[in-house]
């Protein structure tokens, strides 16, 4: 289960030295996320329509370690972009990863780019 | 250091000692109570609970560590037989001897066994204790096996229909037998008792007025009650309530002086004819009086207190006998002086037999004060009246106004505002609590809801009778400061569940993105999104296919995500009804994708461990076969739990299978609040555990009762009748009006009991808004119900004919892998996914 969690580490946007193309913005659904594969990992990605935001995270809930929070809702606290767990409703920040339910696990978050209608998460190699 | 020994652990001796704790002089005594119950003092008023409640000690009025919490030795099971004055001792049955410096007698009363011949026979009950109860009930459950259905009540007052009604609810036919020639004699005038008696014979029971029990016939179980006038009546049990005889034995037997006709004799003070002996409650007999209430008991207990404390309170030289009827599905009330007989008074009618209505008041010949009245049918007036009665304020120049209502304006509260009453004026006459206390409550800080308030101050603890008062008294206080008190839904809509409705539907609004637009801030949560999701179809009866980004997890994908993130599916089979055929269908696709295979709770078949991307092809298969979608995963109708009824049981009286069907056929898809379950049982059997529902319908003579508000699960509760013996039509109708009215006032996530918990008025007022009509609004709720199931449409099956929609269920964007990371572990002969 460790290397599992393990593979999931937050990359800040000045870090990204490889922007992977996963598909194009029609292929994602508006106001909610889809879930993408790169390699042995799996990231869930989110579209707010209202902001024309973007934002990724690991696919894996930290509380029971389940591939499911592309599944979960999304919306705001106080301006926070934050996403929550379809399986125990724990809330997350999409910003930064942090609980906000104030319990100590966390989600890594990665930074998302549009370049011509194509959608690409950065990753560090 | 001096003691207090009160004997009787009762309501009022309960009393004494909530008083005793919290005097300031509490410490300069010892405290000794003996009662002879096993129990603890508990709650009698609302002893009819008993029935409905999962544990008799949910009726103690405080558990047995708060008596060691509070420094009260309490000895239970444990009978004072004698008191020796002279040397200031009790003696316990056992006989072992207890010195006092103070005794308080709380004994209470029994109920009055009229000397008629047979009375001993197996089969005769009384009506007082969680013990008789239970008694009743078991009687009752071992004669209904026997096809054994005949119940009497001797005595139709206060009490025996109360007990008339707990017999009904235990599914016996129950007679009510009263030597007057009316119903509660003593409250009410022969109009009144006329009109209550139709409506309790309407209700299944049947009503023997004028009649002379002279035997009771039978072997050694009863038989028959034979009559004085000849007559008599085939009864498998009695229950007997005419009337109660105080518990002075005791007393009288240590020369404590005692009434002619029983009750010990008391002064203002409590006192008895002997010093440092108090009597209260009861057993009291003061002014000449034996009080069967708890509020004058509870006042007498502050008085014996203060007294004993060397204090000078004195009882109130005239005690209120005001009575509200619980429990009997019908209205009434009467305060005062119901009937006068003098010429001061002058007396307002007014009767609608239409609607089954009866008002009366008396007030005084110069029309300035009201003396009494009797409600019956309508008691919405009850507790204005009341307060204009108990304060003798001023009555409005059309004194006919108060039970009429003000013609031709806009109908609004005779007393103008519950802050206009007095800040001495009793409000709660149970707990004795003052308007000026509830006011303070909340003005000073202390309480800051209803809840607060009821918990600080006591009031509508004990008959509830005036909640509705206080609820009105706490909300238009809070008015007062500038405050109103709202459960919003989250921070980004700040308005409760059915304003949002209200505005959905008055605005018309689209969609969720407009709704925030209009009427909300920021960009939505997962707490408002599923809420706005239940409104937007409750209003238009769209599908979760239409809104997908709001739809809760499970209705996005349409199914129960289960432990590791796999899917459960559950097709609808109405009323738990289904054909070999669909049986075969339903193995044969268990067994093609491999799925766990159980039968649920809700008589029907459940499929574990479908991944996301095979949900379609999974649900075009069955769809294929004829099957639906069971909503399992929505807040909507999930069950209509059917037994096998008359079709086949040798017991069964309708058809409740088919019944079943056609209401879990007409409610499909119905989206609401929380989620709904139904229930049909062909017999009071209840083998559907229809009473364990949200709806409940049950198969009794001459047609349906319909029980609301029922839940299983962590707060099991029983559902309550809203109406009986109803045809299917009325029945589909009341539940059409029932469900529509859930649907618009519920807040989200409240299941139909906890709704009805907090409905103001409660289920008299449910019943007057689906039965009697009094919004006005039935016909609107039965077209809305229809046009909702008009537009039903099975979303499976949309899902499945639309590529666009399909394309949630794709499990990755950028592949056509699925999940690798799956793991099940074996299960039996099944599987399960590996263990957290
Ligand atoms: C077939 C079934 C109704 C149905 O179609 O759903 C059923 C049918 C009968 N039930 Fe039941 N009960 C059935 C589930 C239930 C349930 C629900 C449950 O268990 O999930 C209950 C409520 C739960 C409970 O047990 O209390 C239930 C509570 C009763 C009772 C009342 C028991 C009580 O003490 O409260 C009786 C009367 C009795 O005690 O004999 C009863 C009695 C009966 C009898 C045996 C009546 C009789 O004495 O002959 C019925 C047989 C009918 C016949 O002649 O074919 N049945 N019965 C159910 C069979 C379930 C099964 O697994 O075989
Ligand atoms: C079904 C029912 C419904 C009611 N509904 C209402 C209502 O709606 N409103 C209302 O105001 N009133 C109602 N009442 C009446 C109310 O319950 C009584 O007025 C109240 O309980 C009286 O309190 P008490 O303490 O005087 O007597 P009780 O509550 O009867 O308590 C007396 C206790 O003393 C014990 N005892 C007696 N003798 C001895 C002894 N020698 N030694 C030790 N212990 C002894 C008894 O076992 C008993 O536990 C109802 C009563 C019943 C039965
Ligand atoms: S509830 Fe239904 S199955 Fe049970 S005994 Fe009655 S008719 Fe028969
Ligand atoms: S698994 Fe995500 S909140 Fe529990």
């Amino acid at each position: 289960m460790e290397e599992i969690v393990s593979q999931y580490q937050t990359v800040k946007p000045a870090e990204v030295n490889s922007w992977v193309k996963v598909g194009l913005i029609h292929d994602f659904p508006e106001n909610a996320g889809a879930c993408i594969k790169y390699k042995s990992r799996q990231i869930a990605v989110y579209h707010f329509t209202r902001t024309q935001k973007w934002y990724a995270c690991q696919n894996l809930c930290p509380h029971k370690m389940e591939m499911v929070l592309s599944r979960g809702l999304i919306g705001d606290t106080e301006g926070i972009p934050k996403l929550a767990c379809p399986m125990h409703k724990k809330t997350f920040s999409l910003e930064d990863g942090s609980n906000l339910n104030g319990e100590k696990y966390s989600i890594a978050t990665y930074p998302v780019k549009i370049e011509e209608g194509n959608v690409y998460i950065g990753f560090v190699e | 250091m001096e003691r207090i020994i009160l004997v009787g652990n009762g309501m009022v001796g309960y009393k004494f000692c909530e008083k005793l704790i919290a005097h300031p002089n509490r410490n300069q005594f010892d405290f000794l109570v003996f009662g002879e119950e096993v129990r603890p003092a508990y709650d009698r008023v609302h002893l009819s609970e008993y029935f409905s409640l999962e544990s008799p000690d949910d009726l103690l009025l405080a558990p047995l560590n708060w008596y060691q919490e509070n420094n009260i030795t309490l000895r239970t099971s444990e009978l004072i037989s004698w008191i020796d004055t002279e040397n200031k001792k009790v003696f316990t049955h056992k006989d072992e001897s207890f010195d006092y410096d103070y005794l308080v007698l709380s004994t209470g009363s029994s109920p009055f066994i009229p000397p008629i011949k047979g009375v001993e026979k197996e089969g005769i009950f009384i009506y007082r204790t969680i013990e008789d109860l239970e008694a009743i009930q078991n009687y009752a459950d071992k004669l209904k096996l026997k096809g054994r259905f005949q119940s009497a009540v001797l005595g139709g007052g206060l009490l025996g229909l109360e007990a008339a009604n707990a017999s009904k609810e235990l599914g016996m036919t129950t007679h009510v037998i009263e030597f007057a020639p009316k119903l509660m004699p003593r409250q009410l005038d022969q109009t009144a008792s006329d009109l209550l008696q139709s409506k309790i014979e309407s209700l299944g029971m049947k009503i023997h007025l004028g009649k002379n029990s002279k035997e009771i016939i039978g072997e050694s179980e009863i038989e028959a009650i034979a009559f004085t006038d000849g007559s008599s009546l085939p009864i498998d049990m009695i229950i007997i309530s005419a009337g109660i005889r105080p518990r002075d034995e005791v007393a009288k037997r240590s020369g404590i002086a005692v009434g002619p006709k029983g009750g010990i004799l008391v002064n203002n003070k409590m006192e008895t004819s002997v010093p440092g002996i108090y009597a209260i409650g009861e057993v009291a007999l003061y002014n000449q009086n034996i009080y069967g209430l708890v509020a004058p008991g509870y006042e007498m207990a502050g008085v014996a207190l203060d007294q004993i404390m060397g204090g000078t309170k004195l009882m109130s030289p005239s005690i209120d006998m005001s009575t509200q009827l619980k429990l009997v599905g019908t209205e009434v009330a009467s305060f005062g002086d119901p009937f006068p007989e003098n010429e001061d008074t002058v007396v307002i009618r007014y009767e609608n037999k239409q609607r089954g209505v009866y008002k009366r008041i008396n007030i005084r010949k110069d029309g300035t004060r009201l003396l009494g009245g009797i409600l019956v049918g309508d008691t919405s007036d009850y507790n204005t009246l009341f307060q204009l009665y108990l304060n003798e304020m001023k009555l409005p120049e059309n004194a006919e106004d108060l039970i009429l209502g003000q013609r031709g304006t806009e109908s609004k509260s005779l007393l103008g505002s519950v802050l206009d009453l007095p800040a001495a004026a009793q409000i709660c006459s149970c707990e004795s609590v003052s308007k000026g206390a509830i006011c303070d409550a909340i003005q000073n800080g202390t309480c800051q809801d209803l809840k607060g308030v009821i918990r600080q101050t006591k009031a509508s603890t004990c008959c509830g009778g005036c909640k509705p008062m206080v609820a009105d008294l706490v909300k238009e206080t809070f008015k007062s400061l500038g405050k109103e008190v709202k459960e919003t839904i989250c921070e980004h809509f700040n308005y409760t569940r059915q304003e949002l409705f209200d505005l959905v539907k008055i605005h018309q609004t689209a969609g969720y993105d407009e709704a925030l637009n209009q009427f909300g801030k920021g960009h939505g949560c997962e707490v408002c999104k599923p809420v706005m999701a239940s409104i937007f179809a409750s209003i238009f009866m769209e599908t979760a296919n239409k809104q997908i980004a709001i739809q809760d997890s499970n209705d996005r994908f349409l199914a129960n995500i289960q432990r590791n993130g796999t899917y459960s599916i559950v097709p609808r089979v109405p009323g738990g009804e289904i054909t070999p055929e669909k049986l075969v269908v339903l193995g044969q696709v268990a067994k093609k994708y491999d799925l766990y295979t159980k039968i649920t709770g809700g008589q029907r078949i459940d499929l574990f461990g479908a991944q996301l991307n095979e949900l379609p092809m999974i649900w075009k298969e069955l769809i294929d076969a004829g099957f639906e979608s069971g909503h399992a995963y929505g807040k909507s109708l999930r069950t209509v739990k059917s037994c096998v009824g008359s079709t086949w049981c040798r017991f069964g009286m309708h058809d409740s299978v088919s019944f079943a069907i056609r209401i879990e056929e007409r409610y499909k898809g119905l989206r609401s609040p929380h989620k709904l379950k139904g229930g049909v049982s062909g017999c009071i059997r209840e083998c559907a555990e229809a009473r364990g529902k949200d709806f409940g319908v049950i198969a009794v003579e001459g047609g349906w009762n319909l029980y609301v508000c029922g839940n299983g699960g962590a707060n099991p509760k029983h559902a309550i009748l809203l109406a009986s013996q109803l045809d299917d039509d009325t029945c589909i109708k009341f539940l059409d009006r029932f469900l529509i009215y859930y649907i618009r006032t519920a807040g989200p996530l409240i299941r139909t009991s906890t709704w009805l918990e907090k409905l103001e008025g409660g289920i008299e007022y449910l019943k007057k808004v689906v039965v009697d009509d009094c919004l006005g609004m039935a016909e609107e709720f039965e077209r809305e119900m229809d046009g909702l199931v008009e537009k039903y449409a099975c979303e499976w099956k949309e899902a499945i004919e639309n590529p666009e929609t399909l394309k949630r269920f794709k499990p990755f964007v950028n592949t056509e892998e699925s999940d690798d990371q799956l793991v099940f572990v074996p299960l039996r002969e099944q599987k399960m996914p590996r263990p957290w």
